[in-house]
């Protein structure tokens, strides 16, 4: 448990600290919102209509902001070889790093979802809907991100390869994310459907990502 | 603890470097690994450490309970495991709850090799030899038996080398283990050597060479 917190902190730590991908993920996702009425027009109706897949599009994307240094970074300074040899098994410390890396990247975008919702004329039920679907779903994201960024760990520019790993097994996500975002608009399936099946896609994501990142980091000593 | 590898060997991308490598090292004793650039001291020192599988061969420890050997262990090598944008006492701190186990305190740590004025610097503003002081510091701030040293001389000034050779005295009459790859003098005179290169495979002929390459 001491271990837990103390790659906690330590990520946490660097994350604020220059060099770190603390505020990043966040200008981002901003950004790629920004973008779109630009490209589409300022053609409300339409933006409302497309707004909560836009938004889920740009969390998904923000997301891969800094995942490939998730273990890479470790990897290089030899930080891995300090983990290596904590009594605490290394899932336990994959947990932690990927909770760190949640609670900069996809935390911030759950909490400004409703904000960012304003560019894309998102009405208040959207807002709180997208809202409440991120905080749902992007630890899915986050988990299944971590198995493709350890799997790339030693890997040199992995961040390219780790996109076009992690990207399809992200689909799932992103479908149920957006249905659930739409049905709280209104719809013949009630809210609360979808947003299940993306709690339980956090949850079984939870599980997998965290193994497949242990057993990739294992195989890959 | 007593630590007893059996006919170690290894190979890496395909070429074996060293094969029927056997020691046994126990309390108090300390192992110097010699051998010229790339004979494979380094890739030693990683399947101690359990960072590589070795070819053949097996490592065993006695009396070290349930600990696996990673966790009776210290690395100190070319990549120190330190964050640039944390301070040498974060650091430190960092290593002390990772590894559990705490001895000294970072500062005290940091004192001991003649660092404590940069306790609350960014490791990253830190030359390379503070650096690897920093990275030694973390001997002292966990207590563990035994010490896998990779070169821990490289960049030290004479002062820091004395230094290191005290701990390294101290540690082994508190009943621990060292094991250190170098080039140079570490001044453990009681120190056992190891030449790598005496267990290099007998240099392959042509068809052997050949065969290397189809693979």
């Amino acid at each position: 448990m001491r271990a837990f917190v103390a790659v906690l902190a330590r990520d946490l730590r660097l994350a604020g600290r220059i060099g770190g991908s603390g505020a990043l993920g966040l200008v981002f996702f901003l950004m790629i919102v920004v973008l779109v009425p630009f490209a589409l027009g300022p053609d409300l109706n339409l933006l409302s209509r497309i707004g909560p897949a836009i938004l889920w599009l740009a969390a998904v994307l923000a997301t891969l902001i800094g995942l490939d240094r998730l273990f890479q970074a470790d990897e290089e300074d030899g930080s891995l070889d300090l983990i290596a040899g904590t009594p605490a098994p290394l899932e336990l410390v994959v947990v932690a790093k990927v909770l760190a890396h949640w609670l900069t990247t996809g935390l911030p975008l759950a909490l400004a979802a409703p904000l960012f919702g304003l560019l894309v004329a998102l009405t208040p039920t959207a807002m709180a809907a997208t809202s409440l679907t991120l905080l749902v779903g992007t630890p899915a994201l986050t988990f299944i991100g971590a198995a493709g960024a350890a799997l790339t760990a030693s890997i040199r520019r992995g961040g390219l390869i780790l996109a076009v790993v992690v990207l399809p097994l992200m689909i799932p996500t992103l479908i149920f994310g957006v249905s659930a975002t739409e049905a709280a608009g209104g719809g013949t399936v009630p809210f609360a459907t979808p947003l299940m099946i993306l709690a339980a896609l956090s949850l079984v994501a939870a599980v997998t990502g965290t193994l497949a990142a242990a057993a990739a980091l294992r195989w890959g000593e | 603890m007593r630590l007893i590898a059996e006919t170690l060997s290894c190979r890496r991308s395909g070429r074996r470097i060293f094969s029927g490598l056997s020691f046994a090292l126990a309390d108090g004793e300390a192992l110097v690994v010699t051998g010229r650039n790339g004979a494979g001291k380094s890739s030693l020192l990683a399947i101690l450490a359990g960072r590589l599988r070795p070819e053949a061969g097996r490592l065993r420890a006695e009396g070290i309970g349930e600990r696996t050997i990673p966790e009776t262990l210290h690395v100190v090598g070319h990549r120190d495991g330190l964050k640039g944008a944390l301070t040498a006492q974060e650091n430190l701190a960092f290593a002390r709850d990772l590894l559990g186990g705490a001895a000294l305190a970072p500062r005290e740590a940091l004192a001991r090799l003649g660092l404590a004025h940069a306790a609350a610097l960014p490791v990253g503003y830190l030359s390379a030899g503070q650096r690897r002081r920093v990275a030694l510091a973390r001997l002292l701030v966990c207590r563990r038996p035994l010490w896998l040293l990779d070169e821990p001389t490289a960049a030290l000034d004479a002062a820091s080398r004395e230094a290191l050779a005290g701990l390294m005295r101290e540690h082994l009459a508190a009943g621990g283990l060292v094991i250190a790859a170098t080039h140079q003098s570490l001044g453990l005179d009681e120190a056992r050597r190891l030449s790598i290169e005496a267990y290099r495979p007998p240099a392959p002929s042509g068809a052997d060479l050949a065969a290397e390459f189809d693979r």
